[in-house]
């Protein structure tokens, strides 16, 4: 099961603050497939302005990136530039 | 001047030898650059051209209860005028829902007022006519009725008791229970690691201090400019310079209700952005006009309304507090920031939380966050948005921090700096990074160590930015002699044609003499992400890279049929197609393989779309001299040395350039950038005079080290390097003075004004 | 409202234009003659993006009128370079990296020529109080006060 971490203001809403979750999922869109059913709507609000490190890559524009059984999985805000 | 070869050095860690990439050529487009033909946004014309100006507030805050152009219309010369009822209704939900949350709602707020302004210079009308004259007489004939309100100026202001509420269906966003009432303060973030509250209870030496930083505007010498041309059938065309055309082809589609496909979107040279370029302000307006007036339209704002209109970034409040053992170990760190997002919500506060501890390794440690709206402009990205004010916090706290330890302020960071598996802030850890390595190189720099004199100080500070990838897109095309193009679609602000040519040069092996890279417009190369970020020479250079691989890969299979052999026998080296085993078949060079290239299959050419993932950060370590002048107030900075990992320097000379660059923004924004507004909300110094950004009479040389630690995550090892340099300057600036004149100064920009007051108090 | 003529040289060639009395020398170099070299940056002298030399004086093209160009020299950037041969100058901000986005440049050259032509050994606080009048918000100076200086030194025969 991949260890997801959740940004504190989404888990304040949608986890009771709880922000560690044990998730299983063969790449991304499963990941928050299966959040989203513990979670409903959580799938929403993590597709508006997040990227996702797994492990120590982050991607911005995550999709089906893949997620192996000991991968942690984190959610962060997106990373603008100037 | 000194000893060049310690002035600006170059700190290899790959020990790879490359042939072209990190050599100093001539840049391709600098030809025109030094003539004055290059044409940057003003440079257009089109036939049968109208000027554009615009109409703007001069009240910050206020309803606008009516807008009559009769008088502007019937002026001779004027050929439309148009106000927000003229734009697409849109609604507050409406967002660009993806990597970043764009809210369209507040942008085409922004680009021209519907019912309320919220800064002095927002605009609410615009006219097209004959002359530039004619335009800006006809803008003073527009007659706006305002209702004023009440200006909100500063954070304090924003989040006093009643305060005047700016946006009626803004609620704080990150706070639970979600609040029903609407207020100023936009958004709450937090990042956290372990349990800084039981971490601070086991420190020995704590520094908590509050400190504050100004408005600050990019300060690019290019004021925004544009033509637009509209034709009966609905197309639109777009001359302009920003910071992305696809950015800029998408903004105008959407905020004008136009088909993607019918804008297109010609990149002009860029005169400066530094991220105030990523976003729109005339060209929607133009179009606008185009289309009522049938003729093309050219608007270009005075130095005026680039200050009083255009984003600068947020002025804010931070409070920092460090705790550590007697040994320098810190034990906890904690940030609580407080930025103005300027008239819509937005700022960088969440980037600013993350970054601030960064270059530190630390378990325990918690960062907050605060989006505030005030009647200021709506503040714009600027150079690692939301990190120098963040650093500037911190790194004034471990200064004061390592003076309170007796401990030299290198060594106290040297002694926590996050290297290669150190969690940051934002939980993240970090692959392989050159932090140390930074450090070292400033323990090693001869400025380290040099004398001071009498009221002079020495400040050492670090910063941190993440660098991103992104979407980019290239095509490496071969000419029928054997010359090539690299199509590219990100503006050039710095540079980067000339590392397209040395990257594109090292992978065909031929000199970037025979290579010109240029930057397509959006209907000639596919979507790229705008130039921004740091990710041009990384993600843009990654898909260059790929583009000529891909080209030489169809270069072996044309030779390998000119040869009739297997293409597994076909070898690329030096620029040429040689075949492994036979001693028949001479080496064909790309002039060789493309003479032949109608007959092998038609034109040659590579191209690669990628999404680049894998952008290495960049972390910089600044040292600055200043001296005092007890009588006057005046800093005047003596020496200033600025080092950074920038994982692999394609042409080391626009690399120091960007460090130099970035150091001198920082410089002025610590010493002299200010808005000044008065108690009605209108800006005082909409010119270059008292909006004092540094000149070259205010500075020494910029001294460069450039450490090289690859980047696994390209195949150069190139990290992005834009951004870091203008992360540490403010605190190598403020610790300088502070030890100079033997008080903290927490307040920026340590102006005369500001620094007598300091002194004065004893 | 009725143009003024005017009638001046500019780079060499005897050159007339039509301009309305609000017009600055550097509106009519721009948008009267095409010569968009010189660049606007601030409209208030402060930047020097706008730098022509006048009757051999340098001076802030946003800060004159066009009807006050009558009768005058005008020397802009665009004649800096003979023909297809850069100025040591020109050809120095290139070698050294002294641009970047490069809209400060064409003000820099027609700046830096100035001091060259009037005090050809310049040193370095020397060269960086002539050309404070221009900004760069790119570069920090840094490279292009060594080109100026180096370009200096070539001329000299140094």
């Amino acid at each position: 099961m991949a260890k997801v971490v959740l940004p504190l203001e989404v888990a304040r809403t949608f986890a009771d603050g709880v922000t560690e979750h044990a998730v299983d999922g063969g790449d991304i869109r499963q990941i928050v497939r299966a959040l989203n059913q513990r979670f409903p709507g959580i799938s929403d609000r993590l597709s508006q302005g997040t990227a996702v490190a797994i492990d120590c890559e982050i991607y911005q524009d995550w999709f089906l990136e893949a997620v192996s059984a000991d991968s942690e999985v984190r959610f962060l805000p997106a990373i603008e530039g100037g | 001047m000194g000893n060049e070869e310690e002035m600006q050095k170059i700190i290899d860690y790959s020990g790879r030898e490359f042939r072209y990439v990190g050599t100093r050529t001539v840049r391709p487009d600098g030809f025109d650059k030094v003539t004055g033909r290059a044409n940057f946004g003003a440079d257009f014309t089109a036939n049968g051209m109208l000027f554009g100006a615009v109409v703007r507030s001069p009240h910050a805050h206020a309803k606008i209860k009516s807008i009559n152009v009769d008088k502007a219309l019937k002026l001779d010369g004027v050929k439309a005028v148009i106000t927000g009822k003229d734009f697409p209704k849109l609604d507050v939900n409406d967002k660009m829902v993806g990597e970043v949350v764009v809210s369209y709602y507040d942008m085409g707020n922004n680009v021209i007022a519907r019912e309320k302004v919220f800064y002095d210079g927002h605009a609410v009308a615009a006219v097209a006519a004959t002359s530039q004259e004619v335009a800006n007489a006809a803008a003073r004939l527009v007659e706006v009725e305002y209702d004023v309100l009440k200006p909100v100026m500063s954070i304090a202001a924003a989040t006093k008791k009643n305060a005047p509420i700016l946006h009626k269906h803004v609620r704080t966003g990150g706070v639970e229970p979600a609040p029903t009432k609407a207020s100023n303060v936009a958004n709450r973030a937090e990042f956290k690691l372990g349990d800084v509250d039981a971490a601070f209870a086991k420190a020995d030496v704590i520094i908590e201090r509050d400190y504050s930083t100004q408005t600050v505007h990019q300060g690019y010498i290019e004021p925004h400019a544009c033509v637009a041309s509209t034709t009966t059938d609905g197309s639109v065309t777009i001359w302009c310079s920003s910071q992305g055309q696809f950015m800029v082809r998408a903004y105008v589609a959407k905020l004008c209700g136009i088909e993607t496909s019918r804008v297109k979107v010609i990149p002009a040279e860029i005169g400066g952005g530094f991220g105030g370029k990523t976003v729109v302000y005339l060209e929607p307006l133009a179009v606008m006009l185009a289309r009522k007036a049938g003729r093309p339209v050219k608007m270009v704002m005075n130095r005026a309304e680039v200050l009083r209109a255009t984003g600068p970034t947020s002025g804010g409040i931070a409070r920092a507090k460090v705790g550590a053992k007697k040994d320098g170990t810190l034990v906890a760190g904690e940030i609580e920031l407080t930025y103005e997002a300027g008239a819509f919500p937005g700022s960088p506060v969440a980037l600013g939380c993350m970054t601030g501890f960064a270059p530190y390794n630390l378990t325990d440690v918690r960062c907050v966050g605060w989006d505030v709206v005030v009647n200021r402009p709506k503040a714009a990205a600027y150079r690692a948005p939301g990190a120098p004010v963040a650093a500037f916090a911190v790194e004034s706290a471990l200064d004061e921090l390592a003076q309170a330890l007796d401990m030299d302020p290198l060594e106290l960071r040297m002694k926590n700096a996050a290297t290669e598996g150190t969690q940051a802030p934002y939980g993240v850890k970090f692959g392989r990074i050159g932090y140390q390595e930074t450090l070292e190189a400033a323990r090693q720099h001869p400025h380290w160590s040099a004398p001071l004199g009498p009221n002079q100080g020495r400040g050492i500070a670090s910063g941190f930015w993440f660098n991103i990838g992104g979407t980019s897109s290239a095509e490496v095309m071969v000419n029928e002699d054997g010359t090539v193009i690299v199509a590219t679609g990100n503006p050039d602000i710095g540079g980067s044609r000339a590392s397209m040519a040395l990257m594109a040069a090292e992978v065909l092996g031929i000199d970037v003499a025979r290579i010109k890279p240029l930057v397509a417009d959006t209907e000639s190369v596919p979507f790229s992400m705008l130039t921004g970020g740091s990710r041009v020479t990384f993600a843009t250079g990654k898909a260059v890279i790929e583009a000529a691989q891909d080209a030489v890969d169809d270069m072996r299979r044309r030779a390998a049929k000119m040869w009739d052999v297997d293409i597994d026998q076909v070898e690329w080296e030096n620029g040429c197609a040689v075949c492994i085993e036979s001693d028949q078949h001479k080496p064909l060079s790309i002039a060789d393989i493309a003479r032949k290239a109608d007959k092998t299959g038609g034109a040659i050419s590579g191209k690669a779309n990628i999404n680049a993932t894998g952008a290495g950060p960049g972390f910089g370590t600044h040292i600055c001299d200043v001296e005092v002048d007890p009588e006057t107030g005046r800093v005047t900075v003596l020496r200033y040395t600025a080092i950074q990992d920038v994982g692999k320097a394609i042409h080391p000379s626009y690399v120091e350039g960007q460090l130099q660059g970035g150091a001198v923004q920082g410089i002025g924004w610590a010493l002299n950038e200010e808005y000044v507004y008065d108690q009605n909300g209108t800006l005082r110094n909409t010119g270059f005079l008292d909006y004092r950004v540094p000149v070259a009479s205010d500075l020494p040389m910029i001294d460069t080290v450039l450490v090289e630690v690859p980047n696994p995550g390209h195949p150069y090892g190139v990290r992005g390097v834009g951004e870091t340099p203008i992360v540490p300057p403010l605190a190598a600036v403020a610790n300088a003075v502070s030890r100079a004149a033997n008080r903290r100064l927490a307040d920026l920009p340590i102006s005369p004004p500001r620094l007598l007051a300091a002194l004065s108090k004893g | 409202m009725s143009k003024h003529h005017v009638s001046t040289t500019i780079n060499g060639d005897p050159t007339e234009f039509l301009c309305d009395t609000r017009q600055t020398l550097l509106d009519c170099l721009r948008d009267e003659l095409n010569l968009t070299g010189s660049k606007e940056g601030c409209g208030t002298g402060d930047c020097g993006a706008c730098s022509v030399m006048v009757d051999g004086r340098l001076v802030c093209s946003c800060l004159m009128l066009g009807v006050e160009a009558d009768g005058r020299r005008i020397d802009t950037i665009e004649g800096v370079a003979s023909g297809d041969t850069l100025h040591p100058l020109q050809r120095h901000f290139l070698e050294e990296a002294a641009l970047q986005c490069g809209i400060c440049t064409p003000g820099f050259i027609v700046a830096a020529k100035a001091l060259l032509e009037h005090n050809p050994n310049p040193t370095e606080t020397e060269v960086r109080y002539w050309l404070a009048g221009n900004l760069c918000r790119c570069t920090g100076y840094d490279k292009i006060i060594k080109a100026v200086m180096n370009a200096a030194a070539e001329m000299r025969g140094a």
